[in-house]
């Protein structure tokens, strides 16, 4: 047993790290250490860039442009991003329907869609919540009828992340009401121009426009679209939820929060001592580094045994990624606002934009600490909440 | 001991409550959020009526005249309020500023501002923390220098809580000793358009208003000093200690109300067919946020009730006990409300995450929970040491 990575994975962390300072937009760069929102643009450059050095997709088979690494090399890599910092490609398009595609869609769609899922030239929504399934995904209503070559959807989606920036959603839709409610969903691709489908927005508590609610009205999608076979796509939605647990802690996120708390703690005076020098701050910080550590290390294991795997068979282990994650990514925020006390509860939004003309009333990144605290509430909400998790955990590991 | 209320008490607490749930809807309080000023004059006029401005002062002042400084009535408003999640300078104006002013004034000071207070005219506000000050009090470096007939002030303050609104600002300044001595500081009566002042309002992230104060030679006449301008720290604790009680009760009415919401949120919302509440783990939550809920009930009335204590250290010691316990069951049982809404708790449009913001902004008002918990760790705590 080696817990050290081989001489091989350290030069590739290391060029990884490299490509990292020097191809990260600055202007990109300033706004995730700040922790500023990005704009689409940002997003869609960043990943291009990406995209042209082959490495937007890495987890995606070499024949649509994935690479070849394992789950190891992967796994550094998308530390080391989180780190760096740089924005995490698009997960709807990466993580979540890309995967789906290459795995049950036909040659056509992959052919379509996946060059630019990659390359961001299509922008992917994700339409399952619906205001009556949430937790409960299984018993969402939105009806797609066949009528010749077209599905007729109706219904409405919401908690749509970024729906306002994309340009196709992938969604859940009941096409028969027939066996257990899993039984008659399908995995649908709707274009979002398509006439009959609107797009409205909720604001969140941090004050900033994420997600959104869908209506659809007779909204006609070409049969086409659908992915797979009709009334499989309970099946795969959840063939997701196997996949792609490599990053999902989100471990390099949180470790740069606390290089950012550590930091700036020391310019934070407590009386003639900084911050940074309290002992009970240390400890503090110090017991969120001893569960990242641990966290870290799970991570390792679960990739590392995803080696030996059979194929799309999901390590029992790799559940607890989520459930500790978001705890601790919830920890780091936390950790930052005490740093920041106060000055973090001055609202300046045109700061948290990155659009300010005038110097923020407190110190510069104090200006987004709050917003990043609210907006991480979310994290053991969305994407199965932890109670959830739990449940999931407790059926299928411990078998209770 | 008695826990319970007299009929005055109760006649009170109804009639607030009442106001609140008449003048204080979740979709009023969007209405008054517009208002230039952040909240409703309407509302405060209401206040004025009611008597609730003039609460805690002398009945000569165009007060009630409650014994004990109306620190049981203070805590029934605060309460009422912190349901409402109203955005008044209630605080600012009538416990700080009124405060300072009851307690620390002279009675030419006082015959002057508090009936202002009492029928709704005047609004105070209290600008004495600074960038580097970081909750201690003592910390000051803004100066007040003599001048021929008074005082020049200059320094920056910040986090004014409302001190967009504020008619007059009591600054604290200054007048000799190192940046954090505890001698040297006095208090002084500034008009918020005089000469040298300059203010930036701001939006706080619960709802609220604040401002930045920048004072550049600002002149003050003898007369607008506050008591002993040399000495003002003790009275700036004493009456700090009053707003963190006050601020408790207001903790304590946020956390019930959002208990109570998210109580009606159990029973009501369906998922796999039956009611969330009906799973054990989400009632298991629900009782440990009712448990923290009630541990900070309890402190805020020990804070109430040690808030006029006559030693100080005492007084401050259970302030800083009852400040602690508030700050970790509003932090708990803010995140909790949120989550047991799912993704409506995240909503800008519905109740709930409201009440987690303002539970979070709580803490950092006046000395975060480590600020409290290393002083009243360094006073030794609240249980002597005996083997
Ligand atoms: C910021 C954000 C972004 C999102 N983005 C998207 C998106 O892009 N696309 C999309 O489709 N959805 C999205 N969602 C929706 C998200 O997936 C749902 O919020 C989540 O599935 C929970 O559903 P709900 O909100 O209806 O809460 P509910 O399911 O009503 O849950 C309410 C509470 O009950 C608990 N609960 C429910 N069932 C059980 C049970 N059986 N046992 C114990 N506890 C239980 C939950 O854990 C929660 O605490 C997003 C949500 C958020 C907050």
């Amino acid at each position: 047993m080696d817990l050290r990575f081989t001489a091989d994975e350290i030069q590739f962390r290391d060029e990884v790290r490299g490509f990292f300072r020097t191809a990260l937009p600055a202007s990109i760069r300033r706004k995730m250490e700040l922790g500023q929102r990005l704009s689409k643009d940002d997003i869609v450059t960043w990943q291009r860039i990406l995209n042209a050095k082959g490495w937007a997709v890495p987890s995606w088979p070499v024949e649509w442009g994935g690479t070849d690494w394992g789950p190891v090399k992967t796994y550094i890599f998308k530390e080391e991003m989180q780190q760096a910092p740089a924005p995490d490609p698009l997960s709807f398009n990466v993580s979540m329907v890309g995967p789906v595609l290459i795995a049950f869609g036909s040659e056509a769609q992959k052919k379509h869609f996946l060059p630019k899922l990659a390359n961001l030239d299509i922008w992917f929504c994700q339409g399952f919540s619906e205001p009556g399934a949430g937790s409960d995904l299984a018993s969402l209503r939105t009806a797609a009828k066949r009528e010749g070559d077209h599905y007729i959807v109706n219904g409405q989606k919401i908690w749509t992340s970024r729906a306002h920036n994309a340009d196709w959603m992938f969604c859940l839709v009941r096409t028969s009401s027939e066996g257990k409610p899993q039984q008659g969903i399908s995995y649908l691709l709707i274009d979002v121009k398509t006439p009959g489908l609107t797009i409205r927005p909720i604001h969140t508590i941090d004050g900033e426009h994420h997600f959104n609610e869908v209506f659809f009205d007779n909204v006609r999608v070409p049969a086409e679209n659908i992915v797979g076979e009709e009334n499989k796509g309970w099946t795969y939605a959840k063939y997701l939820l196997g996949h792609e647990r490599v990053g999902i802690a989100r471990i390099g996120a949180a470790k740069h929060r606390i290089q950012r708390a550590k930091a700036l703690a020391a310019d934070v005076m407590i009386g003639d001592t900084p911050l940074s020098e309290t002992t009970r701050f240390r400890e503090k910080v110090a017991s969120i580094e001893v569960e990242l550590k641990a966290l870290e290390i799970t991570q390792m294991r679960v990739v590392a045994n995803s080696v030996r795997l059979p194929k799309g068979a999901a390590d029992p282990t790799s559940s607890i990624l989520k459930l500790k994650g978001t705890e601790l990514q919830q920890a780091t925020t936390e950790i930052l606002m005490e740093v920041a006390g106060a000055n973090a509860m001055i609202r300046e939004p045109d700061h948290l934009w990155g659009t300010a003309t005038e110097p923020s009333i407190g110190p510069e990144w104090t200006t987004t600490t709050a917003a990043d605290y609210f907006y991480m509430r979310a994290a053991s909400i969305y994407g199965g909440s932890n109670e959830i998790q739990k449940n999931v955990i407790a059926k299928r590991i411990l078998e209770l | 001991m008695d826990f319970d209320f007299n009929d005055e008490q109760r006649m009170l607490k109804d009639s607030v409550n009442q106001l609140i749930a008449d003048r204080y809807t979740f979709e009023q309080r969007k209405s008054y959020m517009k208002d230039a000023s952040g909240f409703s004059r309407d509302v405060w006029n209401q206040f004025a009526e009611m008597g609730l401005l003039g609460l805690p002062f002398d009945e000569k002042f165009g007060g009630v005249g409650y014994t004990d400084g109306g620190a049981v009535e203070t805590m029934i408003v605060m309460e009422a309020f912190g349901r409402g999640l109203t955005l008044e300078p209630y605080l600012a104006t009538v416990v700080l500023g009124g405060g300072l002013i009851h307690r620390g004034g002279n009675d030419a000071q006082r015959e002057a501002l508090l009936p202002k207070i009492a029928d709704g005219s005047l609004m105070l506000a209290f600008a004495h923390e600074e960038a580097q000050s970081r909750y201690n009090l003592a910390d000051v470096a803004t100066t007040a220098k003599r001048d021929a007939d008074g005082w020049l002030l200059t320094g920056e303050k910040n986090f004014v809580v409302h001190g967009n609104c504020a008619d007059k600002i009591i600054v604290s300044a200054r007048i000799a000793g190192d940046r954090a001595s505890r001698d040297g500081i006095g208090l002084f009566l500034v008009d918020a358009k005089a000469p040298g002042v300059a203010r930036k309002s701001y939006e706080t992230q619960d709802g609220q208003r604040a401002a930045q104060i920048r004072l550049s030679g600002v002149k003050v006449s003898s007369n607008d000093a506050i008591g002993d301008p040399d000495k003002a720290l003790p009275l700036i604790e004493k009456v700090t200690d009053t707003v963190l009680a006050a601020v408790a009760a207001e903790a304590v009415g946020a956390m019930s109300a959002a208990h109570e919401v998210t109580l009606d949120y159990l029973r009501t919302r369906k998922q796999f067919g039956v009611a969330i509440g009906s799973f054990q783990v989400l009632q298991h939550r629900a009782v440990d946020v009712l448990v923290s809920l009630e541990q900070a009930r309890s402190m805020a009335y020990y804070a109430t009730m040690m808030a006029n204590d006559p030693d100080p250290a005492e007084r401050s010691k259970a302030i800083s006990a009852a400040t602690v316990q508030i700050r970790r069951s509003g932090k708990f049982v803010g995140q909790q409300v949120v989550q047991l809404h799912g993704g409506i708790g995240m909503t800008l449009d519905y109740k709930i995450g409201h009440y987690f913001k303002r539970l979070t902004a709580m803490e950092s008002l006046l000395g975060d929970t480590d600020y409290h918990l290393a002083a009243l760790a360094r006073a030794g705590g609240l249980i002597e040491a005996s083997a």
